[in-house]
């Protein structure tokens, strides 16, 4: 063993460099798109109850739904269950092109997640947290939510639907 | 010059760990072809209900058997190996080692018990309120423990080597078993807490509930560092034995290799986050950070590629390879164990780049739970490291047993049969991913799945097809080897490099441990430390269990 400074060879000495380079890259790509152009992943929200977050009446979870904040601008208060069937609640959502929706997420019993179809939202839904997102919804169609986490034999047939209309 | 040569005693004791690593790798990719079958639309599983009940509970035994049952016997078996051959010494307390064995093989029992009888289909992350059976968390508990333990006998070993040697360097595959064993040690903290405050005691009914998220947070301070446990021993191979077996090589430089596992050491814990980017209780400027800590480990793993490249050029120029390229075909490409572990390093390149595209923060936001993901970690774990452990058994069964290997040239076809169909299959998996497909999910019944996927589903059948064949090849060999009457004529030589630069070189703070030590855990402390405290203050054990499978 030597007490001498480490002998690096030229060449390696040369790649390590270049995957320094690299590396600060990617890390300022990344943080381009965090921070200038705001693509964020999702933050915490909210704690809630799961045991009585669908049943208490003053959570919104007990009447899910779509409401509108002001013109163009909707909360989607959504609940992913598995109990009694692998749904969530509600199956559908209809708005204008145009709407930016923030989705509410919670789940009153297992884990399981929540994937918008050709949007960036795609996040857990955890029993006792509230995801949150929001999404603009520029072009007409039907983007699919499906989930995206094992939560029993239903995993596969939970999905739903967002219509944006012209 | 005669190797150091293992007792008896000792090469079945690394033998029975390569025995049970078979056995559950055997039956966990049984069921692997079925699931990808399922997606092809060809479903076997209403054919075998008396026995297994859903895809779900085969999924769960793939994942199980092979993702820890098949690489944590396997590991613990080498690198017991590795430090006997590597410090030409046996073990201090062999009793010790033997007991840890022997607690892992008990929990593989109770966890397979209520996996088997569809009481533990959880999937191997087991996330709660999903509720399993007490024994999977206890069979699960003992496993690891059982690992511990054997890693204490290891340490001791070295503490006993290091007394009889003082001024001696480490050599390099102990050195590098050592660190990984180590790594094991501190990063399973997590998942044992989880399973020990929250999981078994839930499971017993001393608890009503459990906190989901807390839960996730201690699995992934394990779940990620698990992954360079499972991949640094096909390192080890890569840098210190490859280069010896593909033509008499030697190792390009031994201080950045001890260099590069000392940085997984300390970066392998403190980056569980990005597994978690999407989860909603953790704030996102510590998500940011893991991100961070996660593409500096893009830097040890850089390292090691130049290393391990460099080290293999110069065996294929041995072979008399020249030119650019042109050297990679002299290597010697008959000889299965080789074959085997340089298929499966060109697939980690690929492996590695959709990790980098994983731990992209908010790219993350396409990619997290759809089959990229599987598709990802079947070239790492299923490729780089599963057909890098089948290489070494190629010669590690024959040096334990004194057989022949069976037909080498089938072996040799089964590494380039895995390439193939591992190549169709995670192709696959990774552009469905981002067309939009979840993972963990039949689709070929999934009432939402656009026409566009159909034919990508069908290649995942035709990979998983594939590889069941190979599968089935590498067991063959295996069973056939052990069976067989033929000896060698010769003891096995145990392929280890040596290094090309001059050891007297590697400088002294390259084997000091106290110093990584106290780095890794200090990075730990402070990018787990804020976000755990916040975690476990407010706990909430308001959720119960549910089995609903």
């Amino acid at each position: 063993m030597s007490a001498q400074p480490m002998h690096i060879h030229p060449y390696e000495r040369n790649w390590m460099v270049f995957s320094a380079v690299m590396l600060v890259l990617f890390a300022t790509a990344v943080s381009v798109a965090a921070f200038g152009m705001g693509i964020q992943v999702p933050a915490p929200e909210q704690r809630v109850d799961p045991r009585i977050v669908a049943t208490d009446p003053n959570s919104p979870w007990s009447n899910p739904g779509l409401r509108e904040v002001s013109p163009g601008k909707y909360d989607a208060y959504i609940l992913a269950h598995a109990i009694p069937v692998w749904e969530y609640l509600p199956k559908e959502i209809t708005v204008p092109a145009g709407s930016s929706v923030s989705f509410y997420v919670t789940s009153s019993d297992v884990q399981h997640g929540f994937k918008i179809q050709d949007t960036n939202a795609n996040f857990m839904v955890i029993p006792g947290q509230v995801s949150k997102l929001t999404i603009k919804f520029n072009k007409p169609g039907t983007y699919n939510y499906i989930c995206t986490e094992y939560c029993g034999s239903g995993h596969g047939i939970m999905y739903g639907a967002i219509i944006v209309t012209p | 010059m005669k190797q150091y040569q293992l007792s008896t005693g000792e090469k079945k004791f690394i033998g029975s760990h390569l025995l049970v690593a078979i056995l559950a790798l055997s039956v966990g990719s049984l069921f692997g072809p079925l699931q990808a079958f399922e997606h092809a639309g060809w479903d076997i599983y209403p054919y075998i209900k008396p026995l297994i009940k859903s895809y779900y509970q085969g999924l769960t035994v793939h994942g199980v058997l092979n993702a820890l049952v098949w690489t944590t016997f396997f590991i613990m078996g080498f690198l017991t190996f590795n430090v006997m051959f590597g410090l030409k010494r046996p073990l201090k307390n062999p009793t010790l080692n033997k007991v840890g064995f022997w607690l892992m093989v008990v929990g593989v029992v109770a966890a397979a018990i209520p996996i088997l009888a569809n009481q533990a289909t959880v999937l191997f992350t087991f996330y709660p309120p999903l509720k399993a059976n007490w024994a999977f968390y206890l069979g699960l508990t003992l496993v690891v423990v059982g690992s511990w333990v054997e890693g204490w006998g290891l340490f001791m070993t070295y503490f006993a080597w290091r007394k009889e040697n003082p001024k001696e360097l480490t050599p390099f595959i102990a050195f590098a078993s050592l660190v990984t064993a180590l790594l094991w040690q501190i990063c399973t903290i997590g998942v044992a807490t989880e399973i020990l405050t929250m999981l078994l005691p839930w499971s017993l009914g001393l608890i009503a509930g459990v906190d989901p998220q807390l839960a996730r947070t201690y699995f992934w301070f394990t779940g990620h560092p698990l992954v360079y446990f499972w991949i640094l021993p096909a390192y080890i191979s890569w840098y210190a034995m490859l280069p010896k077996q593909a033509g008499n090589g030697k190792m390009f430089s031994d201080s950045l290799a001890r260099l590069s596992f000392w940085i997984f050491l300390v970066l392998s814990t403190p980056l569980g986050f990005h597994h978690q980017y999407v989860d909603p209780g953790i704030p996102p400027v510590w998500k940011f950070i893991h991100s961070m800590l996660t593409f500096s480990v893009f830097f040890p793993s850089m390292m090691t590629a130049f290393t391990v490249i460099a080290s293999l050029e110069h065996a294929g120029r041995k072979n008399g390879g020249k030119g650019t390229f042109a050297w990679i075909g002299k290597l010697n490409w008959s000889d299965p164990s080789v074959a085997a572990q340089l298929l499966a390093g060109i697939l980690f390149f690929f492996g590695g780049i959709g990790g980098l595209a994983n731990a992209s923060y908010n790219v993350n936001l396409v990619l997290h739970n759809t089959a990229f993901i599987p598709g990802h970690f079947h070239l790492t774990v299923a490729t780089a490291v599963t057909l890098s452990f089948m290489g070494i058994s190629y010669w590690l069964l024959p040096y334990l047993t004194g057989k022949k290997l069976w037909m080498p040239k089938l072996a040799v076809a089964q590494a380039w049969i895995w390439f193939v169909g591992m190549i169709i299959f995670s192709n696959a998996m990774h552009v469905l991913g981002l067309l939009g497909a979840p993972r963990r999910v039949p689709l070929g019944l999934a009432p939402y799945v656009p026409p566009e996927w159909n034919s990508r589903l069908f290649q995942v059948g035709v990979g998983g097809a594939i590889l069941f064949v190979s599968g089935a090849c590498y067991l063959t060999v295996m069973l056939m080897t052990a069976l067989s009457k033929e000896t060698v004529k010769e003891e096995v030589e145990v392929p280890v490099a040596e290094s090309m630069q001059d050891l007297a070189l590697t400088p002294v703070w390259l084997d000091r441990w106290a110093p990584w030590i106290y780095g890794a855990l200090a990075l730990i402390v402070l990018v787990y430390g804020p976000v755990l405290f916040d975690l476990i203050k407010n706990i909430a054990l308001t959720s119960p269990g549910f089995r609903v499978w």
